[in-house]
């Protein structure tokens, strides 16, 4: 009889997205446990590098949101100890959690995304980049989305519509990181595509029953309705998948990884970011667009640990 | 296809529908590890209870009242222990008698029973302004609405409060009940002086007023002062909430209310349809604790302990704080109320701070009508005083370092705090 696999879910840290973090953690721990995988939960710390040379890990889930689990740290960690692991390699990661980054990268591969501008804290404090917001208004409109430069689960995310909120926004987004990514904002049909193992899953349209997709509407159940597909036509939906998976490849992912994008009122997608460790909760996208795809919550943990073990 | 990742949301009653995640509360779960100095919770120092005196009192419980510990009891709660809340009343001279008591889970659970009791969707509640985070819950849960009436070093300016009552007259909207926390107030750390006590009781009297009277921390007074209470003043219009939680420890989730014997009898009824009993097995400890051990002497050590913290912590914010920040100097328990200027959101400067490794609760929480972004609440009860004043040096690292980007991105200065 073949050995269990032996499975280290890293999820909690110090990260802002501790809490998500905890909420997909556990419940890929229950589910590879009700599989029978012999499974620990590790809420990583300054114990993670023993824990796991001690503990004979055939494979490490990551389940982490933020920074060190999702922006390239971890995964070098685990290079390092030779411990296979889920999801996209330590650059594809370093690459996709710099959002200004990757959006240089996907416009490189001929992708639309949205006309944007990132400034960091040094602009601000030593350049006088605060003569340059009415510029940027000018510039990208006064419908702006301002952003952390890292980061997800929509903490320190602004939408506004006037030129007077854009310096709190700005103050907002640097709460959570040094460079701020300001985006014209896009009207049109919000989605996110699942990219499993390169092929795309079917996409998850995202519909906030009051207001925008902010941190309550991502995480209360029910406040959010999404419908998978997205209800858009075929030629649309084909584009859609295709800019997915080219933004996949553009920053190099494997495994899975999530693509958030709006579809304008032409038709035309516009990829907003890529998340290479998307969420997994009960309300998170990913295992929605699974769902969509016929596959249970436990078919997807199985097959990102088999993606792991197969490539070691 | 639709997918509902809550498929019983048609199912909830109207009062669950509005209830979120909260962005802030997720943030707490960082703060709530090792690294960071967390001035967030308003835990007590139960470290510095004598635990092997409360394992004593504890086995001796089980050993010589095992069954009955174990067993369901009344929903009154225990007359034994009553007889022991009025006790511990009586070190503030508050007037009760045993029956007058309903012990409850915490005083958390009295909060919601009397919510439950009085409002009705949109009924009126006054309350400082700020007020304590689950104060409002309580009474948000039941859809009532919180009216604040600011507040001073002197507790609820009840000028306002009265220009306000006139007022509510006026447009013929019925308060249902005033909501006061009198003594070391969560989260200003302010009490609220005899004049203003008198002159509430006499508004009560005027305007036919209820009075929720919440004092969790009267006893732990720095200068070991008991002030009149609301409910020796006015015991027919006053319903007194206290608990054990903040004199022993929340784990026992020990509360009382004591209330006019026809309110009393409904509590009773609202608690046995929510969970029948509080449980004998605390119960009975408590009992034992408050009738054996010398527990006034424990109160006084954590009250030296609190004053000892709250020193640590003003001379630290004395000496970190950018100028332009304001904060209140605590007669007793646990907080202190911090104001910034105008224009420096505390929620949105959270996630900063928790990555600097040092937590407070925005104010925003301890309003009901989403103002407060410009305050913070800092808890000095938990963290040893070391920590107490490296979180301090943080903080103020942090919000001089917002300060100039702040001046950087607006290209001008905050402006001056109003006082709390």
């Amino acid at each position: 009889m073949p050995k269990t696999p032996r499975i280290a879910v890293l999820c909690g840290g110090t990260s802002l997205e501790r809490a998500v973090s905890l909420r997909s953690g556990t419940r890929v721990t229950n589910t590879l446990n009700d599989l029978q995988y012999d499974v620990t939960q590790i809420d990583v710390g300054g114990d993670l590098v023993a824990t796991l040379r001690d503990g004979a890990f055939d494979a490490a889930f990551i389940a982490l949101h933020g920074a060190a689990g999702e922006d390239g740290t971890v995964q070098s960690l685990l290079e390092l100890l030779a411990l296979p692991y889920t999801g996209p390699d330590a650059l594809a990661s370093t690459l996709a959690w710099n959002k200004p980054t990757a959006q240089g990268l996907f416009q490189r591969h001929g992708l639309n995304v949205p006309r944007h501008v990132s400034l960091s804290q040094l602009a601000f404090r030593e350049l006088g980049a605060s003569a340059a917001l009415s510029h940027i208004v000018d510039t990208l409109g006064a419908s702006l989305v301002v952003k952390p430069a890292r980061g997800g689960s929509s903490i320190g995310l602004t939408l506004l519509e006037r030129a007077e909120e854009l310096p709190a926004a700005i103050m907002s987004a640097f709460s959570c990181a040094d460079v701020v990514l300001i985006e014209q904002r896009i009207a049109g049909t919000e989605i996110a595509i699942t990219v499993l193992d390169g092929t795309p899953l079917p996409a998850v349209e995202i519909q906030p029953k009051r207001g925008d997709y902010d941190f309550s509407a991502r995480y209360t159940a029910g406040a959010t309705e999404f419908h998978a597909p997205a209800r858009l036509p075929d030629d649309i939906q084909q584009a859609c998948a295709l800019a997915a998976s080219r933004a996949y490849a553009a920053v190099g992912a494997r495994h899975i990884s999530r693509v958030d994008v709006i579809v304008d009122s032409h038709g035309t997608p516009h990829v907003i970011e890529l998340d290479t460790c998307p969420g997994l909760t009960q309300t998170s996208l990913a295992p929605l667009a699974a769902e969509a795809a016929g596959m249970t919550f436990a078919d997807l943990c199985t097959e990102l640990v088999s993606f792991a073990l197969r490539d070691a | 296809m639709r997918l509902d990742t809550d498929p019983y949301l048609d199912r909830y009653a109207e009062r669950v529908q509005g209830l979120k995640t909260s962005e802030i509360r997720a943030l707490f779960s960082v703060a709530a590890r090792p690294e960071v100095v967390s001035f967030a919770g308003g835990m007590p120092a139960t470290a510095h209870l004598d635990l092997e005196v409360v394992a004593a009192v504890a086995a001796k419980v089980i050993r010589d009242h095992g069954a009955t510990a174990l067993q369901y009891g009344g929903g009154q709660g225990r007359v034994e222990l009553r007889e022991e809340l009025v006790r511990v009343m009586a070190e503030e001279d508050i007037p009760g008698h045993a029956d007058d008591i309903v012990v409850t889970i915490g005083g958390q659970q009295a909060l919601e029973l009397v919510a439950k009791c009085f409002l009705n969707k949109g009924d009126l509640v006054i309350a400082e302004g700020p007020t304590y985070v689950g104060g409002i819950g309580a009474i948000n849960s039941h859809q009532g609405d919180i009216q604040h009436i600011p507040m001073d070093d002197d507790g609820m300016r009840t000028d306002v409060l009265a220009e306000e009552l006139e007022r509510l007259k006026l447009a013929g909207r019925r308060v249902k009940y005033v909501y006061t926390i009198p003594n070391h107030q969560n989260p200003a750390g302010v009490s609220m002086s005899l004049e203003r006590r008198h002159h509430l009781a006499a508004l009560a009297e005027q305007y036919d007023l209820m009075i929720v009277e919440d004092n969790p921390y009267g006893l732990l007074d720095f200068n070991d002062q008991r002030r009149v209470s609301l409910k020796s003043l006015l015991p027919e219009r006053v319903i007194y909430v206290c608990t054990l939680s903040k004199i022993f420890a929340p784990g026992v989730r020990t509360g009382w209310i004591a209330a006019p014997a026809p309110i009393r009898d409904k509590l009773v009824l609202l608690r046995e349809a929510a969970d029948l009993c509080p449980p004998n097995l605390t119960q009975m400890l408590m009992e034992a604790w408050l009738g054996t051990q010398p527990w006034q002497q424990q109160v006084r050590r954590f009250t030296n302990l609190y004053e000892e913290r709250s020193k640590v912590m003003l001379a630290s914010l004395a000496q970190y704080m950018p100028k332009d920040v304001a904060w209140t100097v605590p007669t007793g328990a646990f907080y202190i109320w911090v104001t910034v200027p105008h224009g420096i959101n505390t929620s949105a400067l959270l996630p900063k701070a928790v990555q600097r490794r040092v937590a407070y609760v925005p104010g925003r929480g301890f309003y009901g009508d989403g103002t407060g972004e410009n305050h913070l609440r800092l808890s000095f009860s938990f963290p040893e005083t070391d920590r107490i004043a490296e979180g301090v040096s943080r903080l103020g690292e942090l919000l001089h370092d917002e300060y100039e980007l702040r001046q950087a991105v607006y290209g001008h200065v905050a402006t001056t705090p109003e006082s709390s």
